[in-house]
């Protein structure tokens, strides 16, 4: 333990040292101050916290399994790598956690709409997911260029009961939806309950998210000394806005000699300027009601990011990664997208496991690093998702060849 | 007393109720911006509101989402708008608050910028994404340099919040008509005539409501209980179709004094 006091942040008003906070519009302000009531209040509740581990378990499958990743370990001949199986969790991925919790919350407050943004649609069918569940009408929106390399998640969504809105402004991807959900969120304030997928937005969503996100990383160090002893080498996440990542690496932020490493878009690669690589590449700015790193121009216009990943695709960054990087606990790299698909190959035929190719990019960095490793050593990838919806992105990155 | 202070103060002793018109700066060109400006200001606009363009303008409708696009497209930078309003502050007295969402101005540097847009003749600053909780970041550094620091509330401010942000603002107090984005509308709610009436006595700045204000009744029926109305996206509307086009100044100014005619 150390100087690292992860419940010291973020502060009440939501800062995370100089980032986070709440840069909204004041007609957002009251319904920010009373979330973050709703929300204080239900994180003390035993009703509400029994309710939400019970449905962890019997609705989203609950602890999802460390993995020991046999086959890749050999491979690299390092460190011994394990998996958090992310995607085992109901839907594919991480993003349940998150709306669970948040959906339950939204009841408690009497909200009967639910709006979300989405990227590579995971939190879009996790929201849609818990709205079809507890009876609550769902609106989604969706870059109209991630509503095309996405399709099966839309299609889910559109299973489920939500109404899917593609969104053509700017880049139509993640940042977009994002715009249009708060418009839609200023605009119906008073019966609308917003659920951001992710560890960004004004305070209190960065909080919020990462307490719901952080059963990953509670149960992967229970489940870590169980299997080995002691505490992991080295935790690895990739990182759009920064919600799977948060969510491992709470748990482990006071273990200082833990390293923590962030995964970010390379795209192109960070030379090419094409790329979703805030905290390798961007300045501070404010973006979507929070101050963090930003792809940004140098009249603060905001750039457009890059990823092969739909989920990486965003200009932004939460601030606790940003407060994370600037007080160095931990660390932020990017892989590219061709890097990222190496990734995904190595995965699936080394191991029989099909990531998101968000996580693709923490299954490159993570071998790439394990290699480098001691075999005494070892590392933890956060698998956050299943790759299924990315099967379409793959056949055309390859022509339709398969390797 | 600032000059947004004299202006309402002039309006009272005439016993007439104020305009204050929003134009997106660089929108499409800097040279027509300000034309369009001008051409506001002669048609009896009291106050100016200048639109600082943005990539993601979260507040904002697609009427005035347009407008930022093609300033950016044009090339206009927050340097561009300092030059517009000094250019402009040659030839008219007309207050201008400049408008915007925070990360440009932050980019710039704030306590820099606060002391160029006085030096240019701006007369305040309304920053849409910065609440009473994040004020600390600009408000002291506009004061410092002699700017109105305008407050803003909405449908779901309570009376205390209200009374806290315009305790704490000068110039005048924005009353947001409606719960939404920016964007022309047919007709305001009818609750606003009771809440205009009730934040009025509460507090001391100036009211100016505005969102939604299209027509001059509507600016009419948006003052019975305020000091002024905001028109934006109505004359954002004349300047999209006109463009470039010297008709479109002509065409904003017999907008904008039909408008104020109905203050009067």
């Amino acid at each position: 333990m150390s100087g690292h006091d992860t419940n010291k942040w973020p502060d009440a008003d939501g800062h995370f040292g100089p980032f986070g906070g709440r840069y909204v519009a004041e007609t957002l302000m009251t319904a920010l101050v009373e979330l973050e009531a709703a929300y204080r209040k239900a994180a003390r509740d035993k009703e509400f916290k029994a309710e939400l581990s019970s449905l962890s378990r019997d609705f989203a499958g609950r602890p999802t399994p460390l993995y020991f990743a046999r086959r890749l370990s050999e491979k690299g001949k390092g460190a011994r790598i394990f998996l958090k199986r992310e995607d085992l969790a109901h839907t594919g991925s991480h993003k349940i956690n998150n709306t669970l919790g948040q959906g339950l919350l939204a009841v408690r407050m009497g909200k009967k709409r639910i709006i979300a943004e989405t990227g590579a649609g995971q939190h879009g069918v996790a929201t849609a997911t818990i709205c079809a569940k507890l009876g609550l009408s769902c609106v989604v929106y969706m870059g109209e260029e991630d509503v095309r390399r996405q399709a099966l998640n839309v299609f889910r969504m559109k299973l489920l009961g939500a109404e899917v809105i593609p969104v053509s402004s700017g880049s139509r991807t993640l940042k977009d939806a994002m715009n249009e959900a708060l418009r839609d969120w200023v605009t119906n304030v008073r019966n609308t309950y917003y659920m951001i997928g992710t560890t960004a937005g004004p305070h209190p969503y960065p909080l919020m998210v990462r307490e719901f996100q952080s059963v990953i990383g509670k149960e992967a160090i229970v489940q870590f000394k169980k299997a080995c002893g002691g505490l992991p080498s080295a935790v690895v996440a990739c990182i759009g806005g920064g919600s799977n990542a948060m969510g491992i690496f709470h748990a482990f932020v006071p273990h200082e000699k833990v390293r923590l490493i962030g995964v970010e878009a390379g795209g192109f690669g960070l030379a090419s300027g094409r790329h979703g690589a805030p905290l390798c590449k961007g300045q501070v700015g404010v973006l979507h009601g929070t101050k963090s790193y930003l792809l940004q121009d140098a009249d603060g216009q905001v750039a457009e990011a890059h990823s092969i990943s739909a989920g990486l695709d965003y200009p932004g960054v939460g601030p606790e990664h940003a407060f994370l990087k600037s007080t160095g606990r931990a660390r932020y790299v990017a892989i590219t997208d061709s890097q990222a698909l190496e990734g995904f190959d190595l995965l699936t035929r080394f191991e029989g496991i099909i990531p998101a190719l968000e996580s693709s990019h923490a299954v490159a960095y993570g071998y790439a690093l394990a290699r480098k490793m001691g075999k005494d050593e070892t590392v933890i990838i956060n698998v956050s998702g299943r790759g299924d919806k990315d099967t379409s992105t793959i056949l055309e990155e390859r022509k339709g060849v398969t390797p | 007393m600032s000059r947004i202070d004299d202006v309402f103060a002039g309006l009272k002793a005439k016993n007439e109720k104020g305009l204050i018109v929003y134009l997106t700066a660089g929108d499409p060109t800097p040279e027509s911006s300000l034309a369009y400006l001008k051409a506001a200001a002669d048609a009896g606009a009291d106050i100016l509101e200048v639109g600082v363009p943005f990539s993601d303008p979260t507040a904002d409708g697609p009427t005035i989402q347009a407008a930022s696009k093609r300033a950016l497209d044009g090339g206009m930078t927050l340097r561009k708008v300092l030059s517009l309003v000094s250019e402009f502050r040659k030839t008219h007295q007309t207050p201008i608050v400049m408008f915007g969402y925070y990360n440009p101005l932050f980019r710039y540097g704030v306590e820099a910028l606060c002391k160029d847009a006085r030096k240019a003749g701006a007369d305040g600053f309304l920053v849409v994404d910065l609440p009473l909780e994040e004020w600390g970041e600009m408000a002291p550094m506009a004061r410092a340099s002699g700017l109105d620091w305008i407050p803003l509330a909405a449908p779901t401010s309570d009376q205390d919040r209200i009374r806290r942000v315009a305790a704490s603002g000068s110039g005048f107090l924005y009353l947001i008509s409606v719960t939404g984005i920016t964007g022309t509308r047919s007709s305001l709610p009818p609750e606003v005539a009771s809440w205009t009436r009730q934040v009025g006595r509460t507090i001391h700045l100036p009211l100016a409501v505005g969102f939604g204000i299209s027509s001059p009744e509507m600016a009419k029926a948006a003052v019975a209980h305020a000091d002024a109305a905001v028109v934006g996206s109505a004359c954002v509307k004349i300047v999209e179709r006109h463009g470039a086009n010297s008709e479109g100044p002509r065409a904003l100014n017999r907008f904008v004094a039909s408008i104020k005619k109905a203050l009067r």
